[in-house]
C-alpha cells in the first residue's frame, strides 16, 4: 500500500468513523470533520500537478487478486489528476456548503456524511484506477451511493423513486461495460488500460471490436445521462442539494464522460466511434436543452441543462476522436473539440456547481423552488442574485466569463467537422454544426428564464411558506462565492488553466500523437475577429432574446405546459410491465406447496443427470472385482429392505420412528461389515439420540393418517420416486464402474502413509478428522452448534401474544 | 418428561451405576480416538447419551442439580477450544490448525503420547455434547 | 456387494422421495432421515468395499480400506443429526402454531 492507495481510500476509512463521531460529539456538526478529508485530498492531488505538466505519469501497484491478473493500480496521468482535483476541490465546497445546509438537530447526519465520503472514495476509485475490474467495482459503489445519497429522504416517496430509477439505469450501464470490458480481456488477455492502450493492435482487428464498443458505450451513456438514458437525472433531484451538486452535476455524472476519454485511444478513430458519441452526444444536448425550458422546478432546470451539457462535451470527445485517424498532433484543427470538451469539463464543474449552491439557497430560504412562486428576490438576496447571473451568463455563453470560451471552442470544433472529408462528413456533417446551435438557443434561452422569472419580476411572499425571506448565512455563501469566482477568473485568464491541467488532460486522452517532448498547443482567447463562430453566438443572443421576451404567447403552448419527458412513460410501463410479468410468473410456479416444489426439483435433478450421463455416455455396470458378498449380508439386506419399505405404509407414529430406527441400526450394522468401525460406533450413537428426540417431538404430534391424495397424485409421486431411485443407482453403478476402469489411485494412500509419521496417530479417520482436515471439523461443530442454538431459538424464543408467525 | 415415574428405584439404582459405566467408557472412547476407533465425537455422542439416560431415570430438577452445567454455553466452549488449538500454531508461524505430537516419560504411566490434537478434540467432544443435550432438552423442557 | 448396495441405496432414496411428496409433514421428517441413511451408504459404496483392514494402523495390516468416505460420512452422519433435528424442532414449532400437519393446509398465503 502507497501514499496514493491510501489517499484513495481514505474517505471510506473515515466512513467508518463517521457513526461515532456523530453519536458522540454531537456539539459539532459532523461535516466538520468530514471537511478535512477532500481538503487534504486536494492539496495532495495538487502536488502532482508539476509531474503531469512535464507529460509524466505516476503509477502505484499493490496486487489483489494476482491469479487474475487483477491488481489494485493506481495511475495518474493529466486526465485523472484532473477528475481527482475535481472530485477532491468541488467535494470540499460541498461539505462546506452542506455544513450549512443541513441541520445538525433534524437531520441524520450521520447516514448523510457516511454516503457521500463512500462515493468520495469510489469516484477517486474510479478516475485513478488502471485496472478495469477495479474500476468496475468503484463504478459500482458511485452507482450504490448515489442512489444512497438520492434516497437521503427516504420517506418521501418520489426519493424513493428517484433512487430506484437511478440505480436500474446506471447498474443496467454498469453490467454492461463489465460485459465489455470482459471482451477487451479476450482480446488482449489483460485488464490493465495501459497495456490495452499499448496493444491496441489487437483489439482493432478483432471482430469483437464493435459489441465490446457498444458495450462499454453504453455503460458511459448511462452513467452520464446521455439520451434516452437522461430520464435518471431530473429524478435525482429529489436528493438534498449538496448531493446534486457535487454528484449528479460536478463529478458522477462526469465518470461516463471520463470512461469515453480514458478508452479514447483503444477505438478512436472508427467511423462509428466517431458517429454514435458525436450524434448521442448532440441529441442529449438539444434533447436536454428543450427539456430544461418547459421545467418550472429551479433544480429540474438545473438538471436537463447538466443533462445538456453532458451531451456536448460528449459530442466533443466524439468529434474529437478523429484526431486518432489522422494522427495529426500540431493541427489544431483536430484537436479543438478534444480542447473544448477539456476545457468545458472544467468550466461546467464550476458554474453549475455554483447555479446548484444558489437554487439551494433560494430552496432554503424561501421554502419553494417553483419558479411560478419567485420572482423579485435581487433586492432581498443580493449576493445569492449576482452569483447565480455569473453562472446563467456562463452557461448561456455570453463572455467574459469562461462558458463563453468554451462554447467558442465547441463552435469551432463543429463546424471544422465539415472540413474533415472522411466518415461521409460532406454529407451529414453539416448536421453537427447546426444542432449545436440550435440547442445554444435553448440554453440562452433556459438561462434567461431561470434569473428572470427568479430575481426580477414581482415579489410574491403570498406564495411562499416562509414569512420572511432575507439572504443566506455567509457559511453558505461562500462556496458559490468562490466557485462563482473561479468562474470569473477561468474566463478572464484562461490560460492559467492551459498548460498545468488542459494540455496534461489532452495528452492523456491522445497519447501516442504527440512526439516526445511536443505538446498540445493550447492557447484561448477571446477575440478571434468577426469568424463565424462570433456570428452564431450572436446569433444565439439575439433568437433566444426574442423568444424570451415573446415568452407569454408561447407558454400556453401544450409544449410548454407538460413537463414530463416522454422516456419516462416507456420506463414506467416498462418497469410495470416487469413486475406483473414476474408476478404471473411466480404464481404460476409458486403454488406454496411442498410437494410441487419438491417435483420440480427431483424432475429437474433426474433430467439433468439423466442428460448428462447420456450426452457423455457414462452409464456403466462393472461387474468385476466385485467383493463377495456374504451369506449374513443378505439378511441384513433384506430387513434394511423391509424396514424402510415399510416406514410409508405405517399409519402410527410410535411404530413409524422404530422401524426407521430399526433401519439405522441396520445401517451401523452395514458399516461394521464394511470395516469401518468409527462409522459404526457413531451411527449407533446418533441412531439411539435421534430416536429418543423423535420420541419426544413425536409425543406432542398427532398420530400419522392413511394418505387422502388423489390416485393421479399418487401415480406422479410413485413414477417421480422410482425414477430418483433408478437414477441413484444407476450413478452409484456407474461410480464404481469408472473407479475401476480407470484405476484411480485413490488419494488415501497419503493418508495411510502419513498418519503416524505427520500426526502420530493410529486411527486414520480420527487422524484425517482432527489433523489433515481440521478445518473441516471445525466448520462441521460450528454447523453443529449452529443447528442447536436454531433448535433453542425455535423453542424458547417465541414472539408474545396474538403476533402471527 | 413429567410422564415418568420418578420414583422408580430399580431403575434409579441401576442406572447410577449403568450411567457411570458409560461414563467412564466414553471418556476412555475420547481419549483412545487418536489411535483406535473413537474420539470426539463418538466420545461426545456416547457422553450425552449417557446424560440422558440419566433424564430418564430421574426427573429434570434432579440432574439439572446434579450436573450444573449450561449445555448451551458448552457449544461455545468447545468452538473457543478448537479455535485457540488452530491458533496456537499460527503463534509459532505455522498454518492455522497445524497439529503436532510428541512422547513424554511419566512416572506411573510411562511413556505417553501427547498432541495438539486432544485439546482439538476436545472441543470437538463439548460441541457435540452441548448440541446434542441443548436439542433434546430444548423440545424435552417445553410443555406448553 | 456393490451392486447389492447399490440398489438398496436406490430402495432408500424412492421411499424416501415418496415420503417427501405427502401429505403430512411428520412424513417429510422421516424421509429426511432415511434419506441421510441412504446419502452415507452411498458415500461409502462409490469408494471399493471391503478391500482391506479397518483403517486402524495398529492393526499392522498390509491394506487398509479407504478412510477418506470413511471420515467424510462420519461428518456427514453427525452433520445429518443437526439438520434433522433442527428439521423435527421446526415441524413441532409448525404443529404447536398452526395446529395441522397437512401441508396443503400449510401452503403460504397467495400474495406471496
Amino acid at each position: 500500500m502507497t501514499a496514493l492507495h491510501w489517499a484513495t481510500i481514505s474517505p471510506f476509512l473515515l466512513a467508518i468513523l463517521i457513526p461515532f463521531l456523530y453519536k458522540y460529539v454531537r456539539r459539532i456538526h459532523t461535516g466538520w470533520f468530514v471537511l478535512i478529508v477532500p481538503l487534504v485530498l486536494f492539496i495532495y492531488f495538487l502536488s502532482f500537478l508539476p509531474v503531469t505538466a512535464n507529460g509524466d505519469a505516476v503509477m502505484r501497484s499493490v496486487p489483489w487478486v494476482p491469479s487474475l491478473g487483477i491488481s489494485f493500480d493506481l495511475y495518474i496521468d493529466g486526465l485523472s489528476l484532473l477528475f481527482a482535483l475535481l472530485i477532491s476541490g468541488i467535494g470540499t465546497l460541498v461539505v462546506l456548503y452542506s455544513v450549512y445546509y443541513l441541520s445538525k438537530h433534524k437531520e441524520k447526519l450521520n447516514n448523510f456524511y457516511v454516503y457521500l465520503l463512500l462515493f468520495m472514495g469510489a469516484m477517486l476509485g474510479v478516475v485513478l484506477s488502471d485496472n478495469l475490474i477495479v474500476l468496475y467495482v468503484f463504478w459500482e459503489i458511485t452507482s450504490i451511493s448515489s442512489a444512497l445519497l438520492i434516497s437521503y429522504w427516504f420517506h418521501r416517496e418520489k426519493s424513493t423513486y428517484g433512487a430506484q430509477k437511478s440505480m436500474y439505469i446506471t447498474v443496467f450501464g454498469g453490467l454492461s461495460m463489465l460485459g465489455g470490458f470482459s471482451l477487451l480481456y479476450v482480446m488482449t488477455g489483460t485488464f490493465s488500460v495501459r497495456v490495452i492502450i499499448a496493444n491496441v493492435d489487437l483489439v482493432a482487428t478483432s471482430s469483437l471490436f464493435l459489441p465490446a464498443m457498444i458495450l462499454i458505450l453504453l455503460g458511459a451513456f448511462t452513467k452520464s445521462a446521455q439520451f434516452p438514458f437522461h430520464i435518471w437525472l431530473p429524478d435525482a433531484m429529489e436528493a438534498p442539494t449538496p448531493v446534486s451538486a457535487y454528484l449528479h452535476s460536478a463529478t458522477m455524472v462526469k465518470a461516463g464522460i471520463y470512461l469515453v476519454a480514458r478508452v479514447t485511444p483503444i477505438f478512436g478513430g472508427a467511423a462509428e466511434w466517431f458517429w454514435i458519441i458525436s450524434l448521442v452526444g448532440l441529441t442529449t444536448l438539444i434533447w436536454g436543452s428543450i427539456s430544461a425550458v418547459r421545467q418550472k422546478d429551479l433544480k429540474s432546470i438545473l438538471a436537463f441543462s447538466t443533462v445538456s451539457q453532458l451531451g456536448m462535451i460528449m459530442s466533443l470527445l466524439g468529434v474529437g476522436s478523429v484526431a486518432y485517424y489522422f494522427n495529426d498532433g500540431d493541427n489544431a484543427l483536430y484537436t479543438t473539440a478534444i480542447l473544448a470538451a477539456v476545457f468545458h469539463l472544467i468550466n461546467h464543474a464550476t458554474f453549475k456547481g455554483s447555479l446548484f449552491m444558489t437554487a439551494g439557497i433560494i430552496d432554503h430560504e424561501t421554502g419553494t423552488r417553483d419558479i411560478r412562486k419567485l420572482g423579485g428576490l435581487m433586492t432581498l438576496m443580493p449576493i445569492t442574485a449576482t452569483v447565480s447571473l455569473i453562472g446563467l451568463a456562463a452557461m448561456a455563453g455570453l463572455p467574459p466569463f469562461n462558458g463563453f470560451l468554451s462554447k467558442e471552442l465547441f463552435f469551432t470544433a463543429m463546424v471544422n467537422v465539415t472540413e474533415y472529408g472522411i466518415f461521409s462528413v460532406e454529407t451529414w456533417g453539416i448536421v453537427l454544426p447546426v444542432l449545436a446551435w440550435i440547442a445554444s438557443i435553448f440554453t440562452f434561452l433556459y438561462c434567461a428564464i431561470l434569473f428572470f422569472k427568479t430575481f426580477t419580476g414581482k415579489f410574491q411572499p403570498e406564495k411562499l411558506a416562509v414569512k420572511e425571506v432575507h439572504e443566506a448565512p455567509f457559511g453558505m455563501l461562500l462556496s458559490p462565492i468562490i466557485l462563482g469566482s473561479l468562474v470569473v477568473i477561468f474566463g478572464l485568464f484562461p490560460n492559467i488553466l492551459a498548460y498545468t491541467l488542459v494540455e496534461p488532460a489532452m495528452a492523456a486522452i491522445l497519447p501516442g500523437i504527440l512526439e516526445p517532448g511536443e505538446q498540445f498547443y493550447v492557447n484561448i482567447y477571446h477575440w478571434h475577429g468577426f469568424i463565424l463562430e462570433l456570428w452564431m453566438t450572436i446569433g444565439v443572443i439575439a433568437i433566444g432574446t426574442l423568444l424570451f421576451l415573446t415568452m407569454k404567447k408561447w407558454s400556453q403552448s401544450a409544449f410548454y405546459r407538460s413537463e414530463q419527458d416522454i422516456f419516462n412513460h416507456i420506463y414506467d410501463s416498462g418497469y410495470n410491465g416487469l413486475i406483473k410479468g414476474s408476478q404471473v410468473l411466480t404464481r404460476v410456479q409458486m403454488t406454496g406447496m411442498l410437494r410441487d416444489y419438491f417435483l420440480y426439483m427431483c424432475t429437474f435433478i433426474v433430467l439433468i443427470i439423466g442428460y448428462t450421463m447420456i450426452r457423455y455416455d457414462a452409464f456403466a455396470i462393472n461387474t468385476d472385482n466385485l467383493s463377495p458378498i456374504d451369506p449374513y449380508m443378505w439378511i441384513v439386506a433384506i430387513l434394511l429392505v423391509v424396514s424402510v419399505v415399510a416406514v410409508p405404509f405405517i399409519n402410527n407414529r410410535i411404530t413409524a420412528i422404530i422401524v426407521a430406527g430399526v433401519a439405522g441400526f441396520l445401517v451401523a450394522l452395514i458399516f461394521t461389515i464394511f470395516r469401518a468401525p468409527d462409522l459404526a460406533l457413531t451411527q449407533l450413537l446418533v441412531e439411539t439420540v435421534s430416536v429418543i428426540l423423535f420420541m419426544l417431538v413425536f409425543y406432542h404430534l398427532p398420530d400419522l393418517r392413511k394418505e387422502k391424495i388423489k390416485p393421479s397424485f399418487k401415480l406422479i409421486n410413485l413414477i417421480v420416486s422410482i425414477a430418483v431411485g433408478v437414477m441413484i443407482t444407476l450413478v452409484s453403478l456407474s461410480a464404481f464402474a469408472l473407479g475401476s476402469e480407470t484405476n484411480f489411485t485413490s488419494i488415501a494412500a497419503y493418508f495411510i502413509e502419513n498418519s503416524k509419521v505427520l500426526a502420530g496417530g493410529y486411527n486414520i479417520v480420527n487422524v484425517i478428522l482432527v489433523d489433515f482436515r481440521g478445518l473441516d471439523t471445525m466448520l462441521e461443530i460450528l454447523v453443529l452448534g449452529i443447528a442447536a442454538l436454531g433448535v433453542v431459538s425455535l423453542i424458547k424464543l417465541r414472539l408474545k401474544g396474538s403476533e402471527d408467525v | 418428561m413429567k410422564q415418568l415415574r420418578p420414583n422408580d428405584m430399580m431403575l434409579q439404582v441401576s442406572m447410577r451405576l449403568i450411567t457411570l459405566i458409560i461414563f467412564a467408557f466414553s471418556f476412555y472412547l475420547f481419549l483412545a480416538g487418536h489411535n483406535n476407533p473413537g474420539g470426539g465425537f463418538i466420545g461426545g455422542l456416547m457422553t450425552a447419551s449417557a446424560i440422558l439416560v440419566l433424564y430418564l431415570a430421574f426427573d429434570m430438577k434432579t440432574i439439572t442439580k446434579a450436573i450444573p452445567f449450561n449445555f448451551t454455553t458448552m457449544i461455545g466452549v468447545g468452538l473457543l477450544f478448537a479455535v485457540f488449538t488452530g491458533i496456537a500454531s499460527m503463534l509459532y508461524g505455522f498454518p492455522f490448525l497445524t497439529q503436532f505430537f510428541d512422547y513424554f516419560q511419566f512416572p506411573v504411566f510411562g511413556e505417553v503420547e501427547l498432541t495438539t490434537a486432544l485439546p482439538f478434540d476436545l472441543g470437538v467432544y463439548l460441541v457435540v455434547v452441548g448440541a446434542a443435550l441443548t436439542i433434546i432438552l430444548a423440545i424435552a423442557e417445553d410443555d406448553k | 456387494m456393490e451392486i447389492l448396495m447399490s440398489i438398496i441405496i436406490g430402495i432408500i432414496f424412492t421411499v424416501s422421495v415418496y415420503l417427501f411428496l405427502s401429505r403430512s409433514i411428520i412424513r417429510v421428517v422421516l424421509g429426511t432421515l432415511l434419506l441421510s441413511h441412504g446419502v452415507h451408504l452411498l458415500l461409502i459404496t462409490m469408494s471399493e468395499l471391503q478391500r482391506g483392514a479397518p483403517p486402524l494402523l495398529n492393526l499392522g495390516a498390509e491394506s487398509y480400506t479407504d478412510p477418506l468416505p470413511q471420515a467424510l460420512v462420519l461428518t456427514a452422519i453427525v452433520i445429518a443429526f443437526g439438520v434433522t433435528s433442527l428439521l423435527l424442532v421446526m415441524v413441532y414449532r409448525t404443529y404447536k402454531e398452526h395446529e395441522t400437519d397437512d401441508l396443503e393446509e400449510l401452503r403460504g398465503s397467495a400474495d406471496e
